[in-house]
């Protein structure tokens, strides 16, 4: 499963005539040997997933490519769906430097929507992380997220060595990393867990987190559509998090989830009343009532801000 | 190279002219001219360079509210249930507006992250502006933030101050000197008002922060007014200030019968025009341009001569000033102001030796008056005549029967929304006499008390209709002081209008200066802004 596999195209390559099958169909000097029963065959070296190569798309040729992409169809893009409404970024006067953007996660619509909305200069020198096994299961989808994205593969179902070494590589270098602690987008509207990706880096690198909270792009693309809805949605940067003396990654992500959850709450009030429940402790949860699925959804339904509807709804969205 | 600049600011200059020297920048409203100054009789005096900004703006902040000076911290005098006031400076301050965030955002936001912890339900915000314009929705969103405006403005919670609303005023009582203190109500009836300032220049601040900031015309009146004016020598230096010796005894009544008051005050460097950037090279020194200063220079002058005024203004109105905040100091009144005063001196004394025969000024675009809005004459000469003049502390920078000269286009323009009084006043008044005592005496009352002034300040945007003859006692002093004022490059019948008059090259005004101090004056030249203040020796 992977985004070509979403969008249709592997489906689509095999009713192509593929210039490679009739040299597949050939004997053996003309195709690969085959391996001998008994014998272990020598490990190829990953180019797909965490061992896909994107130093590349880093270098200033494909920069100026991604500049270009973002500035023109994606932000055309971005503003015809998504009619964004950007909050919060005042807050990053202050900061200097490499940054972790740790935000919710909806819908396929985020990365070009916070590409195209958070400010310079971290805006063209930024990567984001992306699922190794999804976005860069093959090497096309690869190298179009590398170019379009600035995307790097992150293993999202660990920590892995491999790519946390990379992005910390990456940060000291001076490169921003967007991340989506979550792992993937939502499965119902709600949030999910944070994980510790963005923590971990924050620490490893001493580098700031700046919590960012995404509204409203779940009823853009939200996952299981292939066909975008436009909608209005809003993007809210929070104030930038930095490393407390001996603090540990679980801890700093679990601050991170807070910050992006009174983000959600500021994004649905207003700041005084969202501060005041935060300092009660009593802003709410991204990941939704502990209840059954459609108690979820209702109380979902109920929580969206009311946007003109051409269609009136009885029944939640399943 | 900026960051060197900011490690270590030079100190201000003053500058003796010689046959080297280059031609020196005069601003010139939205435009600016280059003079050369006769040599060996004139100096120019150049601003300090911008102190060092806080390195952690927020970090200060919170330290200074929690550490406050004579007062207890911050969170201790919060509580549920009270009703909690924050007031803050207009759109006068900064001059120019600063980028986001402004100074208020930032201190307003704190001060509410600790009155939320404390659970303060009942909060209201009020832009001090006396007898100023309104603040539009879009100068109160930039000068507090979105998240500050969404959360309170909606609620009717983030307003202007409205020193005519019959219910809205309340009378403190009387100072041993007879005058009379009144304050906004809510204000008053607040079981705490934080006040948020912002320090430009040494006048602002202390008790005329409140017993200015949030009066009426009534309370006013006892300090702005002719006399007080002509007994500040000056009014930007506090201890000789009547303006502010007024203000303190009314800031005795408030500390008696008034809420009690948390005084938060932030001062700003002298960074107006960028250490990088367009505007970067009006805070050089012209011996200091380099081939892309004079470029970018020439580029700008020539664009600015072929536009029309109003676009020119359009430019400049379009500029925020990169001011970084260099002290923040919170508690009792007067113990924060002095702290404050002191910070600001550090950005702008310059110390200078002796006075001058002819002391002339480029005047800029902008005052605190007419931010967003057209400079007209009356303007011109508060700048002039009342804030640089006045910006001394000692002795005037001119000897008394001097010249001063001043370089503006001084257009016979006003914005009729804004400036309404002004008008009536410039083309009515104006006419009949110049002199402020006679001005006070005959009219102000009637202008004071003008039923559609009064309601164009309260629903509309005007200044209130007292404000022109305030403008006008703040050049009393200069007025009372100098010998003559010629404005070079004004529009004639204005700059007649007002008394002065006018030249069209500074060769002719400095000739026309000669006929009152007498053949090769001596000449000093204030290079501001950049804001500079003289400690004349």
């Amino acid at each position: 499963m992977g985004i070509a596999h979403d969008l249709g195209l592997v489906r689509l390559g095999r009713r192509l005539p593929s210039p490679t099958r009739a040299l597949r169909a050939r004997s053996f000097p003309l195709r690969a040997p085959t391996v001998p029963g008994g014998v272990e065959p020598l490990e190829a070296p990953a180019r797909t997933g965490t061992g896909f190569e994107t130093a590349w798309s880093r270098r200033w040729p494909a920069r100026m490519c991604r500049a270009a992409i973002v500035e023109g169809p994606m932000r055309a893009m971005v503003q015809v769906l998504a009619s964004p409404r950007r909050r919060g970024a005042d807050r990053l006067a202050d900061l200097e430097g490499a940054v972790v953007f740790a935000s919710n996660h909806h819908s396929h619509i985020d990365t070009p929507l916070l590409l195209t909305s958070i400010p310079e200069p971290w805006r063209h020198k930024i990567v984001v992380g992306a699922a190794s096994d999804y976005f860069f299961g093959s090497r096309a989808a690869g190298a179009t997220a590398a170019l379009v994205m600035g995307a790097v593969p992150i293993e999202r179902t660990r920590v892995g060595r491999r790519s946390a070494d990379m992005a910390a590589g990456l940060i000291d270098d001076g490169w921003s990393l967007l991340i989506y602690p979550e792992g993937g987008r939502s499965p119902d509207g709600w949030g999910q867990t944070f994980r510790g990706g963005a923590a971990y880096l924050s620490l490893r690198c001493n580098v700031p987190v700046v919590p960012i909270h995404v509204g409203g792009t779940g009823a853009i693309l939200r996952k299981g559509r292939t066909v975008p809805q436009p909608a209005e949605a809003t993007v809210t940067f929070g104030t930038p998090l930095r490393p407390e003396p001996g603090e540990k990654a679980p801890r700093l992500a679990a601050r991170i989830e807070a910050a992006v959850t009174a983000l959600a709450d500021e994004a649905g009030t207003d700041w005084y009343s969202a501060r005041k429940r935060a300092h009660a402790g009593a802003s709410g949860t991204l990941t939704g009532p502990d209840v059954g699925v459609w108690r979820r959804q209702w109380a979902l339904h109920g929580r969206r801000r009311s946007t003109p509807s051409t269609r009136s709804r009885r029944w939640p969205d399943l | 190279m900026a960051a060197e600049r900011r490690k270590a600011p030079r100190p201000g200059l003053v500058l003796d002219v010689d046959r080297s020297t280059p031609p020196i920048l005069f601003h010139h409203g939205e435009g600016f001219r280059l003079e050369r100054l006769p040599p060996g009789r004139s100096r120019i005096i150049y601003p300090a360079e911008p102190l060092a900004g806080l390195s952690d703006p927020e970090a200060a902040i919170r330290d200074a509210l929690l550490n406050p000076l004579d007062s207890d911290p911050l969170p201790s005098l919060l509580r549920p249930g009270m009703k909690l006031t924050i007031a803050f400076d207009d759109i006068s301050l900064p001059l120019p507006p600063m980028r986001r965030p402004d100074i208020r955002q930032r201190v307003i936001e704190q001060v509410l992250d600790m009155a939320a912890a404390a659970g303060v339900d009942d909060v209201h915000l009020i832009a001090a502006l006396a007898l100023h314009r309104r603040m539009t929705d879009d100068e109160l969103r930039h000068a507090l933030g979105e998240r500050v405006f969404d959360a309170f403005a909606p609620q009717g919670a983030l307003y202007n101050h409205d020193a005519e609303d019959p219910d809205g005023m309340v009378e403190l009582g009387r100072t041993d000197h007879d005058e009379l203190v009144t304050m906004n109500r809510r204000a008053a009836e607040s079981d705490l008002l934080v006040y948020v300032n912002i320090n430009l220049v040494a006048m602002d601040g202390g008790w005329k922060s409140t017993a200015t900031g949030l009066a009426d015309y009534w309370s006013l009146r006892h300090h702005h007014n002719v006399g007080t004016m002509l007994n500040s020598r000056s009014f930007m230096d506090r201890p000789r200030s009547e303006l502010h010796h007024s203000n303190w005894r009314q800031g005795e009544v408030i500390k008696a019968n008034g809420p009690p008051i948390f005084q938060i005050e932030t001062t700003v460097n002298n960074n107006t025009f960028g250490h990088d950037g367009p505007l970067s090279v009006l805070q050089k020194r012209e011996w200091e341009w380099s081939a892309r200063d004079r470029a970018s220079f020439m580029a700008m002058h020539t664009g600015l001569k072929a536009m029309p005024p109003a676009a020119c203004r359009g430019v400049f109105n379009r500029w925020l000033a990169p001011y970084e905040m260099t002290s923040v100091q919170a508690g009792a009144v007067e113990p924060v102001h002095e702290s404050t005063t002191a910070n600001v001196l550090a950005q702008h004394l310059v110390p200078v030796q002796g006075q001058t025969d002819v002391l002339t000024m480029g005047l800029p675009y902008i005052c605190p008056y007419n931010v967003n809005s057209v400079m007209n004459p009356i303007l011109v000469m508060c700048l002039g005549l009342g804030y640089f003049f006045n910006l001394y502390r000692g002795r005037p920078l001119v000897r008394e029967g001097g010249v001063v000269i001043m370089s503006h286009p001084t257009r016979w323009e006003f914005h009729p929304v804004h400036h309404p009084s002004y008008i009536d006043f410039f083309e009515q008044l104006l006419s009949e006499t110049t002199d402020p005592a006679e001005l006070e005496a005959k009219y102000e009352a009637q202008f004071a008390t003008d039923e559609w002034y009064v309601h164009l300040y309260r629903t509309s945007y005007a200044y209130h209709g007292v404000h022109p003859f305030y403008m006008w006692y703040w050049g009393a002093h200069a007025l009372k002081w100098l010998g003559r004022v010629i404005v070079v490059g004004g529009d004639l019948r204005a700059v007649r209008r007002m008394g002065f008059m006018p030249a069209s090259t500074l060769s002719d005004a400095l000739e026309m200066a000669s006929d009152v101090v007498g053949p090769s004056p001596t000449i000093t030249h204030v290079h501001n802004p950049p804001i500079l203040m003289a400690d004349v020796e």
